[in-house]
C-alpha cells in the first residue's frame, strides 16, 4: 500500500535530529511538524524572519505581525527569534541551517529540482526555494511518485525550468525512498513502502536509478 | 534639529515623486508593508514606477492599488501570487516582471544600502537567474555575480519610532523593511506610535535614524493575508 501524504511526512521526520534548524516547504513538508518526536528539540525556521516557529494561534492569539512563509498566521514557541530578511538568508545561504524538506515537480537522475515555473502558466515566482537549494545542508523532497496524469515525476532530465542543480540529497514519495549516492551521481532505492515492488518503482521512474540487492520496507 | 515628523501620508510624500523613478517598498504578504504610504503614493498619481518589493499585495490592498491603476511599469519581485490584477498585465505583457530569488533580493537590497555594488552567490547557479550573469568559481564552487540595489524612494513600516527616526519592527513585520530603509536616497517610514527621542532603548533599535528621513505616524488596518487558527 503507498504511503499517503501522513506516512510521507512521517517517514521524512525521521531523518530529524534533535537540535536540528530546519525549513519546511509550503505544502506537504509543513505536516512534517505533526511527526516532530516529543523528546527531540526541532527549530523551524520560516524565511520571513522567524527560527522557532510554533503551532497556528487560538483565535485570541492572532496576530497580523506573527506570520510564517505561506503567510498564515502562526505563533513561537519559547525561545524563538525574530530577525530580518536578509538575516534569514544569512542562515539559509551560509549554510547553517541542516535540513530543508520541500516539495517539487520534477527531480533528475542527478539531483536537480524544478518546483518553481511552469512555462504558459502564471509564474509566481521562486520565493526563497533557490535560496534554500543552493545553501541548506541537506535537501529532501517530499512529493507524489508520479504527477495528476500518472507521469513520473523522477525523469533522466527536468523538462521544466530549475529551481537547483545537483542540490537534492533524498527523495520520499509514496511509493519508496530513494537517496542520492554522490559517488555514482544517481539515487539509490532504500526504501520500499508496503506492498510496493522493485518492478513497480522502476516501471514508474524513467530516471537511471541503483537497485541494491536488499531493499528494505520503508520505516516509519 | 531637522523636522522628521510630518502629519500625514501625502505630506510625508511631498516633492520626492517623480515619473519613472525607482520604489522600495518593505513586507512579506501583506505583514509589515506601509500600507498608508502605497495609498497616499496612488494618489500622487506618479506613474511608469519601477518597484522593488517582496510580494505585490493582493486585489484590493497594499500594492495591488497601484497596479489598479496602472501605475507600475516593472516589478522587481520574488513571489507574485494571490494577485489577479498582477496576473491579468504580466500574462498580456502590460507589466514587466524581474524574478529574484528572495535571499539575493534581499542581499541586493542591504549591498546598495551598504555602497557594495555587487556580490557572488551559489542561489541560481544553473538555472534561468545565472544566464547573462558573470560567473566565478570560489573553492571550488560556481558562484554569479549579483548587484546592490539603490533606490530613488525607499517606503517602510514600522512599530515605534522616536522623532530622531530610530525604528523599531515588530515580529516578522521586520522583514525586508531594514534593507529597504538602507538602499533608500530617502527613506519614509510609517510608523504606529511616535515617541521622544531617548525613550527607545539603544541597544532595542533596529534601524538606526541615519536611513530614516521623514517619519509619519498613522493608523495600520494590518490585514491578515491568511488567518489561520487552531
Amino acid at each position: 500500500m503507498p504511503l499517503d501524504r501522513n506516512g510521507i511526512t512521517q517517514r521524512a521526520a525521521k531523518e530529524l535530529e534533535d537540535g536540528f534548524y530546519v525549513n519546511l516547504g509550503i505544502g506537504m513538508p509543513t505536516l512534517v511538524a505533526n511527526h516532530v518526536p516529543e523528546d527531540m528539540t526541532v527549530w523551524l525556521q520560516s524565511e520571513n524572519g522567524l527560527l522557532g516557529m510554533g503551532p497556528f494561534p487560538s483565535d485570541d492569539q492572532v496576530d497580523a505581525d506573527l506570520i510564517n512563509a505561506g503567510k498564515q498566521t502562526v505563533t513561537g514557541v519559547t525561545g524563538h527569534s525574530f530577525f530580518s530578511s536578509a538575516e534569514s538568508f544569512e542562515m539559509i545561504r551560509g549554510g547553517h541551517v541542516d535540513l530543508a524538506i520541500l516539495g517539487a515537480m520534477e527531480v533528475s537522475q542527478h539531483g536537480d529540482i524544478a518546483n518553481w515555473m511552469i512555462p504558459g502558466k502564471m509564474v509566481k515566482g521562486m520565493g526563497g526555494a533557490m535560496d534554500l537549494v543552493a545553501g541548506v545542508k541537506r535537501v529532501i523532497v517530499t512529493m507524489e511518485h508520479c504527477n495528476r496524469k500518472g507521469q513520473p515525476k523522477i525523469i533522466p532530465e527536468c523538462t521544466l525550468p530549475l529551481t537547483g542543480r545537483n542540490c537534492i540529497d533524498m527523495i520520499i514519495t509514496d511509493l519508496c525512498v530513494l537517496e542520492m549516492d554522490r559517488s555514482k551521481n544517481l539515487f539509490s532505492l532504500v526504501e520500499l513502502a508496503p506492498d510496493v515492488t522493485v518492478d513497480e518503482v522502476l516501471q514508474k521512474t524513467t530516471a537511471e536509478i541503483l537497485v541494491p540487492e536488499n531493499v528494505q520496507q520503508v520505516s516509519i | 534639529m531637522v523636522e522628521k515628523i510630518y502629519d500625514s501620508p501625502a505630506q510625508a510624500l511631498e516633492g520626492l515623486c517623480k515619473p519613472g523613478m525607482t520604489v522600495a517598498v518593505g513586507g512579506f504578504g501583506l505583514c509589515g508593508i506601509p500600507e498608508q504610504l502605497i495609498i497616499a503614493l496612488r494618489d500622487t498619481g506618479v506613474t511608469d514606477l519601477t518597484v522593488i518589493s517582496n510580494n505585490a499585495g493582493v486585489d484590493d490592498w497594499g500594492l495591488g492599488l497601484l497596479l489598479q491603476t496602472r501605475q507600475i511599469r516593472k516589478m522587481v519581485s520574488s513571489y507574485v501570487g494571490e494577485n489577479e490584477e498582477f496576473e491579468r498585465q504580466f500574462m498580456a505583457e502590460e507589466l514587466e516582471v524581474e524574478f529574484n530569488p528572495q535571499g539575493t533580493l534581499a542581499e541586493r537590497l542591504r549591498a546598495g544600502g551598504a555602497g557594495i555594488a555587487g556580490f557572488y552567490t551559489r542561489t541560481g547557479v544553473g538555472t534561468v537567474i545565472a544566464e547573462g550573469k558573470e560567473h566565478k568559481q570560489f573553492d571550488g564552487h560556481q558562484y554569479i555575480l549579483e548587484e546592490g540595489i539603490v533606490a530613488d524612494l525607499s517606503l517602510v513600516k514600522a512599530y515605534k519610532a522616536d522623532t530622531s527616526g530610530n525604528l523599531i519592527y515588530r515580529k516578522t513585520a521586520r522583514n525586508f523593511n531594514p534593507m529597504v530603509a538602507s538602499c533608500g536616497r530617502i527613506t519614509v517610514a510609517e510608523v504606529e506610535e511616535i515617541v521622544e527621542t531617548g525613550t527607545l532603548d539603544p541597544d532595542q533599535v533596529h534601524t538606526p535614524g541615519i536611513y530614516v528621513h521623514r517619519i509619519v505616524q498613522t493608523e495600520s488596518e494590518k490585514r491578515i493575508e491568511q488567518r489561520t487558527t487552531l
